[in-house]
């Protein structure tokens, strides 16, 4: 038992350090002043020249602009219409097309990329020959690309919550007369809730870091920021790159830092209040 | 009285994101399907219709032009079979790698549990791209494995490490690594230690105890990460094309390449159906495993 117990901690420990170290890499060498970016100059290091330089690159901050607006709009659509399908998946029982669903909600999630993309742009493609819309491949395309892989994986996230609690609450409420739409708002959504931020967090994460599927429906004039990154990175290592990186990385650790300390303080309240419910029944 | 007007509530918040993925999933691909029997010619777009009318009668010209070409070509056979050779050696480290890593997870204490749980996840919310990228970096001539194994004295030249199969590996594993512990710790975290215990009193050894009892319960958590990350390794653009050989691509690239490079919208249509077939049974099993741990799971 305790040799195993040994094995296994540290396979965890070199897993992590497997894990982190090339993260932990590109945060060191973005303080670098060497244009090698593998040598330490230590007589000018650290320094925040490449930070100047990346916010004076107008082509990324146009392609980041580009990006929020894309992660933004494909987030809140796919949030919604992932509630939507993890709903009907999760409280509807049994109904005609629900495989049909199942299946359309959990194939994109492993659906290669580049099949993905492909497909996305012919479908454009045909759509723009037989009734003219889209007009031209751009934010839109890559918009409503990025909106159906996102809403899979929010569906998940949605259903699993909704699985997670009974639904007595539900109809107690609508045996007290509420109609559907009532019990969903007053009821349903407040305790989804924390699932539907954790939703649209991945859903915005997933989209503004798409390559592949951008790659195929972006057409020419416009590029996302990881269009861009991987234009410059094709072509080798770019210290300005590592800066972004690090940049990037410190707002995803800081945003999930702060989430994981809400939710435990959220879940925290509710096991008090449930256990002050429980002494006032005595 | 409420019953119809409930039904057609129903209808609605089932129906929108089906429609939405029967338009932006489902159809897609029965184009991606048509295009692969049509032939290629020049103009925009870059292929011939299924069907052309002559004086009011249909006329089907369905083509096996780019399915012959993709099987008379030994560079697409080569580059099938090493997509999948790439994706299952990848499946089987990041197996050897994750499993004891979820199972130390699993037995770790309540408080230290989440926090690993989080380190475990927080790669795969910050770029998958930039992720990949550190590793030029680390693997180049002048990087960091290099002058720590030169400073070792443990080689005395650079040794080349990007752009081979074993930098190829290094991507996948590190990019898919997350997947497998998921799912593997999701199962293992169920098991009851009773069992264990009972194993251990008739007399088992640990690792007896470990092969008959642990092993064989979380078989659908070895089944459901392994198809994680095999079925998008597959397909898989990103990484072998910064880090992977440049004398033997992918399929996913393959793809890419005829799309982008050679506009042949028909062959990279047959590549996208050719690389569907073969993953049609993992996916279809992937969902069965799920479906029956979330059953499992669900169970008191």
């Amino acid at each position: 038992m305790r040799q195993r117990g040994v094995f296994s901690r540290a396979a965890l420990v070199l897993g992590l350090v497997f894990l982190y170290v090339p993260i932990l890499s590109m945060i060191v060498y973005s303080f670098n002043n060497s244009r090698l970016v593998t040598v330490w100059d230590a007589a000018h290091s650290p320094t925040l020249k490449w930070y100047g330089v990346l916010f004076s690159d107008g082509q990324v901050l146009d392609a980041a602009w580009l990006s929020l607006r894309v992660a933004v709009c494909a987030a809140t659509v796919s949030t919604i219409l992932g509630i939507l399908a993890g709903t009907a998946l999760a409280r509807f029982g049994a109904f005609r097309g629900r495989s049909l669903l199942v299946g359309m909600t959990t194939a994109p999630i492993v659906m290669p990329e580049v099949i993905s993309g492909l497909s996305l742009l012919l479908l454009f493609v045909a759509l723009q020959q037989a009734i003219g819309w889209p007009r031209g491949m751009g934010a839109l395309t890559i918009t409503l690309a990025h909106i159906s892989f996102c809403m899979a994986y929010v569906t998940v996230v949605i259903q699993s919550r909704l699985a997670g609690f009974d639904e007595s609450l539900e109809e107690a409420a609508q045996d007290l007369g509420a109609r559907p739409a009532k019990v969903f708002w007053r009821i349903t959504l407040p305790l989804i809730l924390p699932a539907v931020l954790a939703g649209w967090l991945l859903a915005f994460t997933l989209s503004w870091d798409d390559l592949v599927i951008s790659q195929f429906v972006a057409g020419p004039g416009s590029s996302t920021l990881p269009m861009v990154i991987f234009s410059k990175v094709r072509l080798g290592v770019s210290p300005d790159v590592n800066a972004l990186a690090t940049l990037m990385v410190s707002v995803v650790a800081s945003g999930v830092v702060v989430v994981t300390l809400w939710m435990r303080h959220q879940q925290r309240r509710r096991e008090r209040d449930a256990q002050l419910a429980a002494a006032a029944n005595l | 009285m409420q019953q119809p007007e409930r039904h057609a509530g129903r209808r609605l918040v089932a129906g929108i994101p089906a429609l939405w993925l029967a338009v932006f999933f489902l159809i897609p691909f029965l184009i991606v399907l048509k295009i692969s029997f049509s032939e290629a010619r020049l103009a925009i777009p870059p292929y011939a219709p299924l069907i052309t009318w002559l004086h009011g009668l249909p006329i089907p010209s369905i083509h096996l032009s780019s399915y012959a070409y993709l099987f008379t070509d030994p560079l697409y056979l080569r580059s099938y079979l090493y997509s999948i050779m790439v994706a299952a050696v990848s499946t089987l480290i990041c197996l050897a790698l994750g499993y004891p890593m979820a199972y130390a997870i699993a037995r770790a204490g309540e408080a230290w549990r989440s926090f690993l749980l989080m380190l475990i996840v927080l790669p795969f919310w910050t770029s998958f791209l930039l992720r990949v990228y550190a590793w030029i970096g680390l693997l180049q001539n002048d990087g960091l494995v290099n002058s720590v194994l030169l400073r070792l004295d443990l080689i005395h030249h650079p040794v080349t490490l990007l752009q081979t199969n074993f930098s190829l590996y290094i991507g996948i594993v590190y990019s898919y690594l997350p997947f497998m512990i998921l799912p593997l710790y999701a199962n293992l975290e169920k098991h009851d230690t009773a069992l264990l215990e009972a194993a251990a009193d008739l007399g088992a050894r640990p690792l007896t105890a470990f092969l008959r009892v642990t092993l064989p319960q979380s078989l659908p958590g070895i089944a459901a990460g392994s198809l994680l990350v095999f079925i998008p390794a597959v397909g898989e653009y990103v990484i072998p094309t910064l880090l992977g050989r440049t004398d033997q691509i992918m399929i996913g690239r393959m793809l890419s390449d005829e799309f982008f490079d050679n506009r042949d919208w028909p062959v990279a249509s047959g590549v996208a159906i050719l690389i569907l077939l073969l993953l049609v049974v993992p996916i279809v099993l992937l969902q069965r495993v799920e479906r029956r741990e979330r059953i499992a799971g669900s169970a008191p």
